[in-house]
């Protein structure tokens, strides 16, 4: 992948490439099992029997390292931020953060008195995909994959202008 | 099961010279007890036949204005009563025997009471922080807590939105 990456400009090889790669990547993200507070809850109901993330290839992985996408489902705080980091660290790039609900967004409620929680945690990690809600339903999760998937879609190997 | 004014009489009776003052009756009795007498209180509690506190059901902790004081709520399985112990400590020695020797429970309850409001409970047999990162500064849950403005490089500041989103 880092190979190629960067190498040719946008040819027809490069570009087929290209849908294919970005084909199997967004029809099978992986998130780390990962949950912190209460969107949790909604996170393990999108990945049951109801809503069955795994009919979009989404599955939870118990490591990292075997990981495609993090979901921040809950209140990060200052203690718990730093974790989050290194899991973050350990995944294989292509790593992709969704942000579920307005704890990890901005704080959420404990965003003016809250001590030790993190006013957002795209202050530790870079985030894609924004989910309002507290909590948001499991279809709002679904959305998220669906907006992360297109923005997968337009990901290119070809040399950047 | 013994009524609030029994179990404040019965621990005068077995600590003479000690001072129990009964301050509350209603839902259920609140004793004061001075803190040096605190562990042979709770012994007696405990271990009295007629008493039997077995079950510590909380630990809490309060910031007065003047004082801080730890309270200790006590439940008995074999007499279905009930009390509470209040102890008052001073703010500018927050100092307290454990009671962890004597109800297990105490341990995290007195742990939880250091982290957040700073009380030192001496003769804990592990008197660390059990919430706050272990280099976490000062203790939030007192009323003059100053909380900080960031935290190993992650910024704590309130992030307000920008002007034009708020005047709109």
């Amino acid at each position: 992948m880092s190979v190629l990456e960067g190498q040719y400009g946008p040819n027809v090889i490069i570009t087929s490439l290209d849908k294919v790669f970005n084909w199997s990547r967004s029809r099978s993200m992986w998130p780390l099992t990962f949950g912190i507070a209460c969107c949790a809850i909604e996170m393990m109901c999108a990945a049951a029997a109801r809503f069955d993330l795994d009919r979009f290839g989404i599955f939870m992985r118990p490591t990292p390292r075997q990981a495609d996408c993090m979901i921040i489902a809950g209140t990060v705080t200052v203690k718990m931020a730093e974790r989050v980091k290194r899991l973050y660290e350990q995944m294989p790039e292509p790593k992709y953060v969704i942000s579920m609900g307005s704890c990890a967004n901005s704080g959420g409620p404990y965003w003016e008195y809250g001590y030790h929680v993190v006013k957002g945690v795209d202050l530790v990690i870079p985030v894609d995909v924004y989910i309002p809600g507290c909590p948001p339903r499991p279809e709002a999760l679904i959305d998220a994959f669906l907006k992360l998937r297109e923005k997968i879609e337009r990901e290119t190997l070809a040399r950047q202008a | 099961m013994l009524a609030p004014a029994e179990i404040t009489e019965y621990l005068r009776s077995a600590h003479s010279g000690a001072e129990f003052i009964l301050e509350e009756t209603v839902p259920e009795a609140v004793i004061r007890v001075p803190s040096g007498i605190l562990c042979e209180a709770a012994r007696t509690l405990r271990d009295d036949p007629r008493l039997r506190f077995d079950c510590l059901m909380c630990l809490s902790a309060v910031d007065r204005p003047e004082e801080l004081q730890a309270v200790y709520h006590l439940y008995s399985m074999e007499h279905d009563h009930s009390c509470a112990l209040r102890c008052c400590i001073p703010k500018d020695n927050p100092e307290i025997p454990t009671v962890s020797d004597i109800w297990p429970a105490a341990e995290w309850h007195e742990r939880e009471a250091f982290d957040m409001m700073g009380i030192r409970f001496t003769g804990h047999p592990d008197p660390r922080r059990i919430l706050c990162a272990d280099d976490w500064e000062g203790h939030p849950l007192r009323r003059d807590y100053q909380p900080p403005s960031e935290f190993h490089g992650i910024p704590l500041t309130t992030i307000l939105p920008p002007e034009s989103e708020t005047s709109s």
